[in-house]
């Protein structure tokens, strides 16, 4: 029986992958800033085969919740096999260009909260003797664009940050999984109109993510085009990418 | 998000995928309808120049007793993820449609029936309770014994009553996903009608197809119960990549796919895993295509048990002399077991379905006189299905009509509604 803890479980990436996870009867610890919404999710998951699923309500920004959410959750787990790092906001762009304070809150949000909590559960592993960090991250931290910078570079710190994680544990038997999702049909985005094909699905996604645990994968991009895109998208030269309206 | 018939409709002036069962209503200055899935074929689920509420984003359970078989899920839970989660655990559906790709909600909101409607009823006979989310914000639980009123007009409401949140549904024990399955050829509905009233007494589940070009009637009667074993689950499943500009079906390949399908090597006996003989058509994904652009009908119409073989008999031969049809075409019996719904479909009688390539104005003459003798019989067409029962047809065939009106939200509308009263 796998022992899975999910922060931001009531994300939608997050929930399917919990599904999938539920089905093969994992024991799950759910973390969120909701509460009602963490048992709503919850109580899906128990139906769905989840041996047991204990919901804990933290912050991700509260730093000093941190320790003890880790406490609570090897107490309610009695170990951890998978740790997945899901939360996240979409910040507004625009409202970041003028509002310094939004800029901070996105970034601490997006990058640095996440940084912290991969590093706890990362040490905690080591004490293990293993386990798998996982971590979803996104195409647009590969590189910075007018449309999006701030969340990109909110998620391009984690890489680096998850990069230089796994160099250290790489002799550990620590897995440090770095998840790339493109485009993704979730609340988060559903201001977006979803009609073209590079929209994929939550579900998809998600059993993308186990895939990789299961494969022992470093990074792993979501659906796999995206490593080409990305490829392509990170070669054109500086001087001509500023001109682009991406 | 258009319906399975791929009529063209105006669009709706917004549409928003709903997440959170515990959100209210959002505020919006045009009419409110929820969407499923779009597996009803005319405009019960459009909204045009409303807004739409997807319900795809409410897919979660709530609650399962596994000594009783009782589950609660979001209204947006597809009876294909029921089925992937219970079957395994040895329950299936109490009343099931021929595709699973509807939401419980659009089940609920259209009261659909199943091959098993002779000992089962409609699947509202199955819905112990619901949430109604009200545009006044109330949230009201609704069941046999609690708001009663609203249980009655929201059971096979087409949605008009308000947001249903999520639904309780008494599911059925079953051994496993085998069907054993008796087919028999039928020349003529005498025969019809003497083989189903027979295979009614020995088997939960009956359905016949039938060749509506035939001189006589003629088709195959499919009798089913559930069975031990675990026969193998189709694993292809094709799609129609794209819409053709025209049908595929036209007189001349009906006739030959019909006399083909009539006399194929037919085992009397065979034990069949159940979603092919359920879903037939849920295995090519998007068949809706093969219709071409111009989208098509489905003519569904009961009619009462007393005048059930001279009504049927006039539909068919209506439908023959005209030349129109399709390979889909169905006929059972329902039984009489009392729907709960004011608006429910099913009347004790006999219950014909046929889809039709959209031909324009000479379908719907067909149409027109098919009413007719809809009309004569007393019988009334199935809503689900609809895209053209003129209101005087309608407002006949579901006498408590105004009754029902009385509950509809304020908030809420829809396109079939709009047509209904209007026409």
């Amino acid at each position: 029986m796998k022992r899975i803890v999910i922060i931001g479980a009531t994300s939608a990436i997050a929930h399917a992958a919990a599904r999938l996870w539920a089905g093969q009867g994992a024991a799950l610890f759910l973390v969120g800033r909701n509460a009602e919404r963490l048992d709503i999710n919850a109580a899906d998951l128990r139906v769905r085969g989840a041996a047991s699923v204990v919901v804990h309500a933290m912050d991700a920004t509260d730093d000093a919740a941190h320790a003890p959410m880790l406490a609570a959750a090897v107490e309610a787990l009695g170990g951890i096999d998978v740790s997945l790092i899901a939360h996240g906001t979409l910040p507004n762009q625009r409202e970041c260009e003028t509002d310094s304070a939004r800029l901070r809150a996105e970034i601490e949000t997006n990058g640095v909260s996440v940084c912290l909590l991969a590093q706890l559960f990362a040490n905690r592993f080591v004490v293990q003797g293993g386990g798998t960090l996982a971590v979803i991250g996104s195409v647009a931290g590969d590189r910075g664009r007018q449309s999006n910078y701030v969340y990109g570079a909110a998620k391009g710190m984690v890489a680096r940050f998850l990069e230089g994680l796994r160099n250290r544990l790489a002799r550990s038997g620590v897995q440090v999984l770095l998840v790339k999702p493109g485009f993704v049909d979730t609340p988060m985005t559903a201001e977006f109109d979803k009609k073209g094909l590079l929209w994929a699905q939550p579900e998809g996604v998600a059993a993308g993510i186990l895939k990789a645990i299961d494969g022992g994968r470093d990074v792993v991009y979501l659906p796999w085009f995206w490593r080409y895109i990305m490829w392509i998208i990170r070669h054109i030269p500086e001087r001509l990418f500023k001109r682009l309206s991406l | 998000m258009g319906s399975w018939g791929n009529l063209r409709y105006d669009p709706p002036s917004r549409q928003r995928r709903l997440f959170d069962r515990a959100a209210p209503l959002p505020a919006s200055a045009v009419p409110l309808l929820a969407w499923g899935n779009g597996r009803s074929y005319g405009d019960v689920c459009i909204n045009s120049g409303g807004e739409l509420l997807e319900t795809g984003g409410l897919d979660r359970y709530l609650a399962f007793d596994a000594t009783t078989g009782v589950l609660r899920a979001e209204a947006g839970v597809l009876l294909d993820d029921i089925i992937r989660s219970f079957l395994p655990r040895g329950w299936f559906l109490p009343v099931t449609p021929g595709t699973r790709f509807i939401t419980l909600g659009g089940a609920l909101a259209n009261d659909v029936h199943g091959k098993n409607h002779h000992v089962a009823g409609t699947f509202g006979n199955h819905v112990a309770r619901f949430e109604l989310l009200r545009s006044d914000g109330a949230r009201l639980e609704c069941s046999p014994t609690q708001n009663v009123e609203l249980y009655a007009a929201t059971v096979g409401g087409l949605g008009l009553t308000g947001l249903v949140t999520w639904v309780e549904l008494q599911l059925r024990r079953v051994a496993g996903p085998a069907i054993a399955v008796e087919n028999r050829r039928f020349h003529g509905l005498d025969e019809f009608f003497a083989l189903n009233a027979a295979a009614e007494k020995s088997h939960e589940h009956v359905v016949a197809w039938i060749d509506c070009l035939a001189a006589t009637p003629r088709g195959i009667l499919m009798a089913g119960n559930h069975a031990d074993g675990v026969p193998p689950a189709p694993t292809f499943s094709p799609a129609v990549p794209f819409t053709p500009p025209f049908s595929l079906i036209n007189h001349a390949s009906l006739a030959a796919f019909n006399a083909a399908y009539f006399h194929r090597p037919l085992p009397a006996r065979q034990t069949l895993h159940l979603l092919p003989y359920f879903y037939p058509l849920d295995n090519i994904r998007q068949w809706n295509r093969i219709y071409g652009r111009r989208g098509f009908y489905q003519y569904q119409c009961a009619v009462p048990q007393a005048v059930q073989q001279d009504a049927t008999a006039e539909l068919l031969a209506a439908i023959r002399a005209s030349g129109q049809g399709s390979f889909l075409a169905v006929l059972k019996t329902f039984g009489d077991i009392a729907s709960p719904g004011l608006l429910s479909y099913p009347l004790p009688g006999a219950n014909l379905a046929l889809d039709f390539p959209n031909g324009g104005a000479a379908t719907l003459e067909l149409f027109g006189r098919l009413d007719a003798i809809v009309r004569e019989a007393g019988g009334r067409l199935y809503p689900a299905k609809d895209a053209r029962m003129p209101g005087a047809l309608f407002r006949q065939g579901y006498p408590r009509w105004q009754e029902f009106s009385n509950h509809i939200d304020p908030r809420f509308s829809s396109s079939f509604w709009r047509r209904i009263t209007e026409t």
